[in-house]
Order: structure tokens, then C-alpha cells, then sequence
């Protein structure tokens, strides 16, 4: 049944080859339907595989499937196929998954909305994007996926293109993309100087006869082009601008899959990483220092998206710390229960926002939680899933994380440690303002404003829980994000199940830890404790007041003024020099050098003939003299 | 099939057997007759004038395609070689053939033609107009077609008029100046070239005592270093003011942007790649060791186009001139592709010279949509086209996607061949040139952003912004779906591309190193060499073409392992 594995990517790709055309005349809720049937197909092929592939032995379960020469030329050939192993199938399953429940919670989200099918057509397109990334056989085609998933999410972060917010947001992502895939690009050149091929199999068998420092100048440009797509310090800001889109966008693409692929990549390359250890470190590092970025940022945020973006910063932090650390095991643990749980609580937000008739200042909501008791008690598994709270799946996933990067140096850990907290902390603020608390909004109120997807309850402000359609993925997710962390439970080789089914990809790379039992029960509880800590502040802080400025410090609000630092230096001083450079040297210098020869041609021909010809045949004399002469000189050259 | 030295693959080729019908002939022939016959027509018939311009323009897409069927892939050399002596006393000839380089430009041309008057007509005396396109593409086909030089320099020049004309006739407000400009530009550069035409005939002639116009014969012209070097530039200045090249662009924004739509189309899209084209047709092919020589001259013009017309292009506050400087940038890709000298990177250049005539001429026949809505190409102008006219807004986001090298779509396939040949030989020229994806990245999403994002403003205009009507969409269906084809599957272009390059590649590395033992090698050993060392003998060795050193391949591939194995 493995080769049934085309269908996963094609499947999404035909929905988009139906919507694209017909999408408007199958209108709306057709063509969602349409959408989440593709991605649901998808997702119960991944099932079939996955499972086929689990019932061959952990030796040989590896496969790959070529298509067709994609471009070719001498020695340089990349295919389109695809490669079917552990790893490629952990990540299907859970895009398409998730895909899945997001596409299920579009169809009641964008209701209202007059592009319901675009929304369904970007969206499909979309998910074959970050399929064919996952499940490439080679790096060239992921850089194919790697720049669609790219491209769709300009075109979705940018969905509301009228609002001029959204179509910076959506420019700004598409160039600080791109900054990384240069990156990406360069890294690709380097790899096929060293090892004549694109097609992981063979340039990772290739790469003892490549040197140290080419091993870690490919995986830094590898990394660079991670860090603009996972969101890592310095490439950081689009993501929190990216929140303008549609927020099942912000949960599926800017949170639990697009963002994931830089972490991808990462384990992806784990051979490389393993014999580049210097790169290694570079990468754990900026991870633990975005880890941190990000969580302090989130503490001091109003935009009850923004507070989840900056989460995510954070959180991809996290995984970038564990791929560099050598934990790949951990860092795919993490992304998966992190997209169960941000998924969970991007959407519970978005619910949130439908409720409050699209505001989403938390400081303007309190006590949702008796109104809304689905998405209260969800957002609740969501913050303690993220927080770390036992048994929930985040307390296994960051926990395995942070044990992990302990081994690497104890300084790392503390990084994470610290984050662990914040996050536990943020997270709590943010439920306490939403759901608990008293009311800061008044029952009834008529929203002004104009609805960008055009709410169809005009009748005041009611919030409610939403429809089927957005609770029935609240209530899966949730379960996933409680339950998730059993997946890979330490303590005994047997629970490793995470572990053991990607041994064949990452297996030998892995950093070997060498906790005692006791060790890890005294991290457990460690763990526990930062998040019970973390959780308890929030409730002492925030459960009676929405007012604490002492605890939003405007450089947290700005988020370190990073992205202001960067607009102002790069972004303001490269305009001065275009402009510049178009107005002086290439009006002035360039231009004014070509009409300055023609003015001195005329010039010298009124002076030389005046003949009143045109001055066509004024040029013809120069160039005739100049010609001659070189004529001359050539033959002479020639001759001698 | 044993030759004597690899050269000859390139300069030979075969004269193939004898075609029935004299198709390159008639690929030439036929625009030409057109024209006249046009010429004939009365001015008042409009719609005979058009369906003649039309009928004809499909016709020669007939016979190219007839063309494409014929031609034997796998094969390097002249294909379909036609050859009448025509001034035989000057050794002047009508010789036409075409190879893996000019195949996919003659499709090209013959695809854009008909789509430019389809899409851009002229309202104002179609007469003359129909007859200006249709001489210029025979001009087009005639220089891509061309083995004789001085046949080639003719239908190259003769481009010149009827470009001018549309220009200074059909243009917008700068219109006459702008026309001068171009005509007096490029004329003088090509000047250079005739000069160096008439000084390789007669050294040629001095050594052999043939007068011949021949380029596969003047292939084995004994220069010397110098005058080499001299007659490269000659030529090189006609290519790069054509191209243009930087620095030698300035009269490109000024004449992209006056000329009418279908001018503008066809100079972008067909006209430049008469430069790009001479470049590897005739400089690489007459003067190997001096494009060995100047090679990173080239290379750096090449690189500072991509990045300088990405930065120009982005302030610039006219739809039509950004595409002329973001058109710079895409040039310069093809320099640096056709002067990195390895087969992929040359392959790619010859990939990307079609890919770019079919989305700048997308864009330009978009852009004309604009400009007849609303009559201006001023970006602060415009505002907010995606609501009301979402299909022109999801094409053009197609093209520009294309133009910025997105994967899928034609623009990266050529991009990514041409900077990973590139970094095989010059490394550094290609990072800087990779960071050239970025700039226009940037660019183009602000452009786009600031014509079609936002509110529209509706009460500025009186009328709102019309959706792309059937007609519009037909024109533009070709090249969409040549955009996505040529995307997803390169792979048949590829294939008919890159023998011919490899045999461009292999001359111009005899010429750097003439002591590798060629004689009497079957060509199968001959083309294998051509290529760089197969993974079972070199396992990753990249071949570098190194001007000083004479040794042979095989020392430079094994230091070369020598050294990294050193370094890890």
C-alpha cells in the first residue's frame, strides 16, 4: 500500500485544480466541503501508508517513489519523487490531521465571508504545498514546497487585501522569506558542488568525502533559510504581522505546520548536523535566545493573537534549541504536541473573536468562560498543555526538550527553564483576561467598525459558543493536546514509542543522554514545578484586575524593538539608496554619460561640418572615423 | 561518426538530410511576403489587414512548430541547414540552420508575434503597424536563423527600423525621443560589430584565402591573443546594448516605456534576446579564449545588473519602466549564465532567455490592460485593481510569481541552473547574484501591493476598474500555460537544449586548454570529456575552467580531491 503514497499530496492538489476554476460557482459552503473532503482523503491515505509502513521491519522502512526527471542537465538532475520514511510520515499524518479539523473549522469561520471559496482554494493549495516540502525525495523539490507554502501564505496572511495592514503583513512574510531562501538557495549550490547530487539518500551518503567546514557552511545557509520560515531571531517580526490573516490561517499555517518546516529541515538534515557540530551549536542557541525572545514578548501583549504569535516564536524556539542540541526525537515530540495545543488555542481565539464581534484587545473581554463553556474548557487544556502542566502533552514534549538541551550544557537549560515559566505565565495572563474576571465589555453593545468578513449578527454583542463545525476540532484538538505527550513517555524504552519509530531516520544522530531513572523523575518534577509556578503567578496577578503596566513594559509590547530596529536600519536606509541611486547615478552618472556623448557628437559635428543634417548622419561621421581607425589597428595587430 | 577535434561538432554540425520543404527558409520568408502583401491591401480594409498580420504570424507558429517535429534531439550541431550562395564573389550566403540554442527562441518569437497583435494592436493606421511587426519578425527569425554572419548582421540591424517606427509612431508622450535613442544607441554599438565582421573575414581569408561569411568556418580562425580580444568587444558591444547589458541599458527604460504595448512586448521579449543570442552564438563560438579572458568582466556586469535593476526598479513609480529595470536584472542572470561557461549554466541561460520573453511579455500585455482602463502606468495612481478584477489580478500575480523565480513556475528553472552552473566556476559572483532573488522579491510585492492591494478608489476614476474581458484572457491563456508548462516540466526543452550547449562548452574549453588530445576520438569519448568527471572516477570533484593552467582535466579533478580531502 506504500505506493498509494502519491495520493497524499495529489489529492490536496486536486481540490485546488477544482476549486481554482469552479470554486465560485460551487460557492459557499460547497467548495469548503469540497476542501476539507480532499485533505480528509489525504489524511486517511497517510493513515494507510503509515500503517503499511509500520508493518515492514524498522530496517527497511524507507522507500522512495520517483516520478519524473523535473530539469536535468549533465551531471545535475533533480526528480520529482517522493520519500516515504518514518519521518515523512509522522509529519503527513499530522499536517493532514490538523489540515483536516482546520479546514472543518474554516467552513463555520468564514461563513460570512465574500471569498469563502478563494479562502478554500489558497487553503488547498496550501496544504500540497507542505506536503511535497515533508515528502520530497530531494532538496530541491522541498524547496519547491518550501516556497509554495510561501507563496500561499502571502496570499492568505494578505487574504483582506483591501486592509492595508494585511497587504504589509503579507509582503513583509513573503520578503523575510525570501531573505532565508537565498539562504536556502546557496545551500543547495554547496551541496551539489560537494556531492553532485540533490536526493537526500545519496548526498547524506556522500558526506564523508565532504569537508568540515563545507558541512558547516551548508548547514548554517540551511539554517538561515529556517530561520525565515520558523520565525528565529532575527527573521522574527513577519510572523506577529502575519496575524492579520484569517485566524484558521494563523493556526494552520502560522502555527502548527508552515512555521514547523524550518524544524523539519533541521531534522531533515540531522547527518549533516551530526558531522557539523559547531553548526549545531549556532542553531541551539539562537533557539534557546527566540525561546526566550519570544515569551518575554508575549507577557506584554494586548492583541489576543498576538500574544499566541509570539507563543510561537517561542515555542519554535524551543524545537530549533532541541535540533541543535541533537534531540531531533524531541523536537518533532514538540512540534506535534505544539501543533495540537496552538492549533487548539489559535482557533479557540478565533472563536473568541467571532464571540466578541472582532475584537480581539484582550483587556476589552473577561469572563467568557460561563458564556462560551466549549472554548473556555478547551483554551483551558490548551494553557496547560503549553504551560507544561502534568499529565498534559506539553509537559512531556518541552520537558524532553529541556532534558535534552541539560545534556548539551546547563546554560541552555536555564534559558529554557526561564521560558518555561514565562510561558506558563503569559498563557495564564491571557486566560485570565479572556475568560475569567469580570466583564469589560458591556452585553448588546453595537460594534461599529466594519466587518472585514462581515459577521452576520447585527444585533449586538452576545457571545456565544460557536457552531459545530468550530467545536467539533476545539474538542479533538483538545484531546489531542491532553493526551498527545503519551506518544513518547520517558522513563522506560518501551514507552518511547516516538523514539523508536523515527530510530531509522534520526537514530543515529541522536544525542545520546545518559539520565538515571532517578534523574529523570528529578527533571520531571523540576518541570512541574516551573509550570505550576508559572500558572499560579498568573492566577495571583491576573485573576482580579486586566491593569498591571508594571508588567507590560512597552520593549516587551515592541518585542525588544527588533522589528522597528530592523525597519529602521535596513529597511529605511536600502529605500535612501535606491532612491539614490535611481535618481543620481543612474539619471546623472549613467544616463547623463550616454546623452552627454550625444550632445558632444552633435556638438563637435555642428562644429566640424555645419551642415544642418540630422543627427543620425552626424553620428554616422564620428563612428565612420572612430571605425576606421580601429579597422587599421586590427589588421596591423592581426598582421604582425 | 568520428571527427577530427571536438570544434568541429560546433562549427560543422551536419547539413542533415535534405529537407522536402525548406522550412527555415520559409520561417524567414513567409512574416516578410506577409508584410508586403499587407502593404498592398487598401488602408480602409482593417479587418483584412488584421487577419492577413494574423493568418501570417500563425502561420510561421505552424511552421516553427513543423520545426520543433523535425528537429533530432540529442543532437548538438545546425539541423535543417539550408544554403544558397547569394553574393558568391564575397563568399556571402544564404545560410540557415538551427540548433538546441535557436530552437527554442525561434518558437518563442513565432508564439509572441501572433499574441502581440492579438493582444496589443495598434487602433491608429493598422496598416503600417501590421506591417512593421511583421517585417520585425522576420528580422527576429532571420537573426536566429542565420549561419552566415553578414545575413545575420543584416536581419539584425534591419530589426532596427520597424522597432523605431512603432515607437516613433504608435508611442506614448516621449515617444520621438526615446526612438532616437534607441536607434542611435544600438546603431552604433552594432557599428562596432560590422567593423569586427569585416576584420575576421579578412584575417580568415588572409590565412586560408577563402572569402567566407560562414561562422562554422570562421570558427578556426587563427587569431592572436589581442586581436581576439579586439574583435570580442566589437562584437560584444552590438550584444550588450541590445541585451542591454549594464551599464548600457539607459535607452531600454525610455524605449519600454514609450513604445506601444505590442513594442514594448516584442523588444522585452523577443529584441533582447538578439543580444543574449549573439553573445553565446558568436562570441562563444568564434572568440572562446577571449570570453575565457574577459569572462569575469562579464560576470560582474552581469551581477551588478541583477542587483542594481532590482534596486532602480523598485522606486520606480511607472509600471512600465520597472519592468524594463526589473528586465536588467533578468538579463544580467542570463550574462552571468551564458559567461559562467558550464553546460548547466549555459543551459539554463538558453532556458531562461525563452522564459523570460514569455512572462515580461505577459507582463507588459498586462500592463497595457491597465493602461487601458485607466490611461495612466502610474503606480501612486493606481490602487486597489484586485476587487474589482480579481482574474486580471490572479494572472498577474502568476507572471510576476514566474518573474520572481518561484519553483513551479518557469522563472526558477532557468534561475536555479544558471546559479548552480555558476557556482561550479565562480562562486562568489553567484552569491552576490543569489541575493538578486531577494531584491526582487521586494519589488515586485511592493509594486503589486501598491496597484492592486488596498481600497480601490473608485470615485477618483469614472468608471470602475473592468475585469479582463474573453478576448484579453485568450491572448494571455498561451502564455499562462507556457508559464506553469515549462514550470513543471522542462524536461523536453532541456533535453534539445543542452547538446548544442555542451558542444559551445566543450570549444570554448579547447580553446582554454588546448592541450587536451582530442584527434581521432570517437565523439561519444569526446562529449564524455565535455562533461565533468562522473561520480564513479571523480566522485564530487567540480570542473573549474582555469585560463592559466594547461593540464589536462583529469590533474584538476584529482588535486582538487586532494584538496578536500585535506581541508576535512
Amino acid at each position: 500500500m506504500i505506493h498509494a503514497a502519491f495520493l497524499i499530496p495529489i489529492l490536496p492538489l486536486a481540490g485546488f485544480a477544482i476549486l481554482f476554476p469552479l470554486g465560485r460557482r460551487l460557492g459557499n459552503p460547497l467548495a469548503g466541503w469540497i476542501a476539507t473532503a480532499m485533505v480528509t482523503a489525504s489524511f486517511v491515505v497517510t493513515v494507510i501508508v503509515f500503517v503499511a509502513l509500520f508493518q515492514h521491519a524498522p530496517a527497511h522502512r524507507e522507500f522512495t517513489q520517483s516520478w519524473f526527471t523535473w530539469f536535468g542537465v549533465g551531471r545535475l538532475r533533480v526528480g520529482a519523487g517522493l520519500l516515504v520514511d518514518p519521518l515523512s510520515m509522522t509529519m503527513a499524518a499530522f499536517i493532514t490531521g490538523v489540515s483536516s479539523l482546520i479546514h472543518l473549522y474554516s467552513i463555520g469561520y468564514m461563513r460570512h465571508d465574500e471569498q469563502f471559496p478563494k479562502f478554500f482554494t489558497y487553503l488547498n493549495l496550501f496544504v500540497f504545498a507542505m506536503l511535497m516540502l515533508v515528502l520530497a525525495d530531494n532538496f530541491v523539490l522541498s524547496f519547491f514546497g518550501w516556497e509554495g507554502v510561501g507563496v500561499c501564505s502571502y496570499f492568505l496572511i494578505a487574504f483582506w487585501f483591501e486592509r492595508d495592514d494585511a497587504a504589509s503583513a503579507g509582503k513583509k512574510a513573503m520578503i523575510f522569506n525570501r531573505i532565508g531562501d537565498a539562504g536556502f538557495l546557496l545551500a543547495l549550490f554547496l551541496i551539489f558542488e560537494r556531492t553532485g547530487s540533490f536526493e537526500y539518500t545519496t548526498v547524506f551518503a556522500r558526506l564523508g568525502h565532504v569537508g568540515t567546514p563545507s558541512l558547516v557552511a551548508i548547514a548554517l545557509l540551511l539554517f538561515l533559510g529556517a530561520v525565515g520560515k520558523s520565525a528565529q531571531i532575527p527573521l522574527f517580526p513577519w510572523l506577529a504581522d502575519a496575524m492579520t490573516g484569517p485566524t484558521p490561517v494563523s493556526a494552520l499555517i502560522h502555527a502548527a505546520t508552515m512555521v514547523t518546516a524550518g524544524v523539519y529541515l533541521m531534522c531533515r538534515i540531522n547527518p549533516i548536523l551530526h558531522l557539523a557540530p559547531d553548526a549545531a551549536h549556532v542553531i541551539a542557541w539562537v533557539g534557546a535566545v527566540t525561546a526566550f525572545v519570544g515569551a518575554t514578548s508575549a507577557c506584554a501583549q494586548n492583541d489576543i493573537k498576538k500574544v499566541l504569535a509570539y507563543s510561537t516564536v517561542s515555542q519554535l524556539g524551543y524545537m530549533m534549541l532541541a535540533a541543535g542540541s541533537g534531540a531531533y526525537v524531541a523536537a518533532i515530540f514538540l512540534m506535534l504536541t505544539h501543533a495540537f495545543y496552538k492549533a487548539l488555542l489559535f482557533l479557540g481565539s478565533g472563536s473568541v473573536i467571532h464571540a466578541m464581534e472582532e475584537d480581539q484587545d484582550i483587556k476589552n473581554m473577561g469572563g467568557l468562560a460561563k458564556l462560551m463553556p466549549i472554548t473556555g474548557i478547551t483554551f483551558l487544556i490548551g494553557w496547560f498543555s503549553i504551560a507544561g502542566v502534568p499529565p498534559f502533552s506539553g509537559f512531556w514534549s518541552k520537558g524532553d526538550v529541556l532534558e535534552n538541551a541539560w545534556a548539551v550544557t546547563p546554560a541552555l537549560w536555564v534559558i529554557g527553564a526561564v521560558s518555561a515559566f514565562l510561558t506558563a505565565y503569559y498563557m495564564g495572563r491571557e486566560y485570565f483576561l479572556v475568560f475569567m474576571g469580570e466583564r469589560r465589555w458591556t452585553e448588546g453593545r453595537q460594534v461599529a467598525g466594519v466587518h472585514d468578513h462581515g459577521s452576520a449578527a447585527h444585533d449586538g454583542l452576545h457571545p456565544h459558543d460557536p457552531s459545530w463545525h468550530m467545536s467539533l476540532p476545539l474538542v479533538v484538538l483538545a484531546t489531542l493536546a491532553a493526551l498527545g505527550g503519551f506518544i513518547n513517555l520517558p522513563f522506560h524504552p518501551n514507552f518511547v514509542f516516538l523514539e523508536r519509530w523515527l530510530d531509522p531516520v534520526v537514530g543515529a544522530n541522536l544525542l545520546t543522554t545518559h539520565f538515571s531513572v532517578g534523574q529523570q523523575w528529578l527533571f520531571a518534577v523540576v518541570d512541574a514545578a516551573i509550570a505550576l509556578t508559572g500558572v499560579a503567578v498568573a492566577a495571583t496577578v491576573w485573576r482580579a484586575t486586566a491593569e498591571r503596566p508594571a508588567l507590560e513594559p512597552r520593549f516587551l509590547f515592541m518585542a525588544w524593538f527588533i522589528d522597528r530596529g530592523e525597519d529602521r536600519l535596513v529597511a529605511r536606509t536600502s529605500t535612501a539608496l535606491a532612491n539614490f541611486t535611481a535618481t543620481v547615478v543612474e539619471s546623472r552618472v549613467i544616463d547623463g554619460a550616454v546623452n552627454g556623448v550625444a550632445s558632444l557628437t552633435r556638438w563637435s559635428g555642428e562644429r566640424l561640418r555645419r551642415v544642418q543634417s540630422g543627427y543620425v548622419r552626424n553620428y554616422a561621421l564620428g563612428l565612420v572615423a572612430g571605425l576606421v581607425v580601429l579597422v587599421a589597428y586590427v589588421l596591423v595587430r592581426a598582421g604582425s | 561518426m568520428n571527427v577530427s577535434a571536438a570544434g568541429q561538432l560546433l562549427t560543422t554540425g551536419i547539413t542533415s538530410s535534405q529537407q522536402a520543404f525548406p522550412f527555415l527558409t520559409a520561417l524567414v520568408l513567409l512574416p516578410a511576403g506577409a508584410a508586403i502583401l499587407v502593404m498592398l491591401l487598401p488602408r480602409r480594409s482593417r479587418w483584412a489587414i488584421r487577419a492577413a498580420g494574423m493568418a501570417a504570424s500563425l502561420g510561421v507558429l505552424g511552421i516553427a512548430a513543423a520545426v520543433l517535429d523535425q528537429f533530432q534531439a540529442g543532437f548538438g550541431g545546425y539541423q535543417m541547414v539550408s544554403e544558397h550562395p547569394w553574393i558568391a564573389p564575397l563568399g556571402i550566403s544564404w545560410t540557415l540552420g538551427v540548433d538546441g540554442i535557436s530552437l527554442f527562441l525561434v518558437l518563442m518569437t513565432a508564439v509572441l508575434f501572433p499574441v502581440a497583435l492579438a493582444g496589443a494592436t495598434a487602433k491608429e493606421n493598422p496598416k503600417s503597424f501590421t506591417v512593421w511587426v511583421l517585417l520585425l519578425e522576420a528580422g527576429c527569425l532571420g537573426s536566429f536563423l542565420s549561419i552566415d554572419l553578414l545575413v545575420f548582421f543584416l536581419f539584425f540591424e534591419a530589426t532596427l527600423v520597424p522597432v523605431y517606427f512603432i515607437i516613433a509612431g504608435w508611442g506614448h508622450e516621449r515617444r520621438g525621443y526615446a526612438a532616437t535613442k534607441f536607434f542611435i544607441y544600438t546603431f552604433a554599438a552594432s557599428a562596432f560589430m560590422l567593423v569586427g565582421i569585416l576584420a575576421l573575414v579578412s584575417i580568415h581569408q588572409g590565412q586560408t584565402g577563402v572569402t567566407t561569411f560562414d561562422i562554422r568556418r570562421l570558427a578556426s580562425t587563427h587569431l592572436s591573443g589581442t586581436a581576439e580580444v579586439v574583435l570580442f568587444l566589437s562584437f560584444t558591444a552590438a550584444f550588450a546594448v541590445k541585451a542591454p547589458v549594464f551599464p548600457f541599458h539607459t535607452w531600454s527604460p525610455d524605449a519600454y516605456g514609450e513604445s506601444p504595448a505590442a513594442g514594448s512586448v516584442l523588444l522585452a521579449g523577443v529584441m533582447a534576446k538578439l543580444g543574449t543570442y549573439g553573445i553565446i552564438r558568436f562570441d562563444l563560438g568564434l572568440f572562446p579564449h577571449a570570453v575565457v579572458v574577459l569572462a569575469p568582466l562579464l560576470l560582474t556586469l552581469g551581477v551588478v545588473g541583477i542587483i542594481y535593476g532590482g534596486i532602480v526598479a523598485a522606486v520606480q513609480r511607472d509600471l512600465k519602466r520597472l519592468v524594463a529595470f526589473s528586465s536588467l536584472a533578468h538579463l544580467g542572470f542570463i550574462v552571468v549564465g551564458l559567461f559562467a561557461l558550464t553546460g548547466e549554466s549555459l543551459s539554463g541561460a538558453v532556458l531562461q532567455m525563452v522564459n523570460h520573453g514569455i512572462y515580461t511579455a505577459a507582463l507588459f500585455l498586462l500592463i497595457a490592460m491597465i493602461y487601458r482602463r485607466r490611461g495612466t502606468f502610474a503606480i501612486p495612481k493606481l490602487r486597489g485593481l484586485q476587487s474589482s478584477a480579481p482574474v486580471l489580478a490572479a494572472v498577474f500575480t502568476v507572471v510576476m510569481l514566474a518573474s520572481i523565480g518561484v519553483p513551479g513556475l518557469n522563472g526558477f528553472v532557468g534561475e536555479f541552473l544558471i546559479l548552480s552552473g555558476t557556482f561550479l566556476t565562480h562562486r562568489w559572483w553567484a552569491v552576490v547574484a543569489t541575493g538578486g532573488v531577494v531584491v526582487a522579491a521586494a519589488y515586485f510585492l511592493w509594486a503589486y501591493q501598491r496597484v492592486f492591494h488596498g481600497r480601490a478608489d473608485n470615485a477618483a476614476a469614472e468608471e470602475p476598474f473592468a475585469e479582463m474581458t474573453w478576448r484579453e484572457g485568450l491572448v494571455m491563456a498561451p502564455l499562462v500555460l507556457l508559464i506553469v508548462a515549462l514550470g513543471v516540466y522542462p524536461q523536453p526543452v532541456l533535453e534539445r537544449i543542452t547538446p548544442s550547449v555542451d558542444a559551445v562548452v566543450l570549444h570554448v574549453e579547447q580553446a582554454a586548454h588546448p592541450t587536451i588530445p582530442l584527434a581521432g576520438q570517437p565523439v561519444e569519448a569526446v562529449l564524455a570529456r565535455a562533461e565533468r568527471p562522473t561520480v564513479a572516477t571523480h566522485p564530487f570533484a567540480a570542473a573549474r575552467l582555469d585560463v592559466s593552467s594547461t593540464t589536462p582535466r583529469r590533474g584538476d579533478a584529482t588535486s582538487a580531491n586532494q584538496r578536500k580531502g585535506a581541508a576535512s
